[in-house]
């Protein structure tokens, strides 16, 4: 009993950040994209002064990390949980991403929208509501040692 | 038309068939428990050495470049909707491939994700 809730709740909390991660990296690096704008020319000269633009953005350096941060917990989430709970369970992004929307960058949502954020939440609810993992692990373990595995 | 079922076969099947690669090669390497940074690396370096991983990486990314063709050819708010199947193929695929317990209520919440997916993307056209 301790054990499945102990596996909720890392399950839930990886999920939780993963949720946020991604669309607060796809809004800052999108910002810091917009604000440098596109390179006039191909030109050697020209592409190393984006480049270094891009990379003097702070923006764009946490729009990185967020998804770097994304990254990290989708994979971690997927070494203990079922995929087909994970995968639908990242859709909660979109609920995310019209409240960044509405709240950071003045959009309008419109209540169709918001009713397809809802009925997202409901379907989420039901897959929540199953066991995170339910797959008997049918793959062999790795060595411990160096060297290739499979 | 051809070009748009193979992109959109691409987009869906591809994609998530590539996302289940990438889990496979999770549960082979077991539980992530160590999330420190020298803890991580050691994890991805493990990863790496699946060759399932880099198979997950290469459908994922082909995934990627067919969704930019289709969006160069249709609208977006087509586009998505329609990839949102890719939670139906990731639950058979969970099923079949990862042989998960998909149970009714798992699938009841995938279509329910499904249909809500296309709610929003009819709000915003």
């Amino acid at each position: 009993m301790a054990a499945a809730s102990h596996l909720r709740l890392k399950t839930y909390t990886l999920i939780s950040l993963l949720v946020v991660f991604g669309p607060f990296g796809d809004l800052l690096m999108g910002k810091g994209m917009r604000g440098i704008g596109v390179p006039t020319s191909i030109s050697l000269v020209e592409t190393a002064h984006y480049v270094s633009l891009v990379l003097a953005s702070g923006l764009v350096w946490w729009g990185t990390l967020c998804m770097i941060g994304f990254f990290i917990c989708y994979i971690s989430v997927l070494s203990w949980a079922d995929y087909s709970y994970v995968q639908p369970a990242t859709a909660l992004t979109y609920g995310v991403v019209a409240l960044l929307g509405k709240y950071i960058l003045g959009e309008k949502i419109s209540l169709l929208h918001w009713m397809g954020i809802l009925v997202v939440c409901v379907g989420v609810g039901f897959i929540s509501y199953t066991s995170p993992a339910t797959a008997e692990r049918p793959f062999s373990p790795p060595p411990l040692g160096e060297g290739p595995l499979r | 038309m051809t070009t748009e079922i193979a992109l959109l076969v691409f987009i869906v099947v591809g994609g998530t068939f590539g996302e289940m690669c990438v889990t496979r090669a999770m549960k082979i390497i077991g539980e992530v428990r160590d999330f420190t940074p020298r803890g991580l690396l050691r994890t991805g370096r493990r990863a790496f050495r699946i060759w399932w991983m880099w198979l997950g990486f290469v459908l994922m990314a082909l995934s990627y470049f067919s969704l930019l063709g289709m969006l160069a050819r249709e609208d977006v708010s087509f586009v998505i909707p329609v990839t949102s199947l890719g939670y139906v193929v990731g639950a058979v695929g969970g099923k079949w491939f990862l042989g998960e317990d998909v149970s009714y209520h798992r699938w009841v919440g995938v279509a329910l994700v499904c249909f809500g997916v296309y709610l929003i993307y009819a709000g915003k056209s």
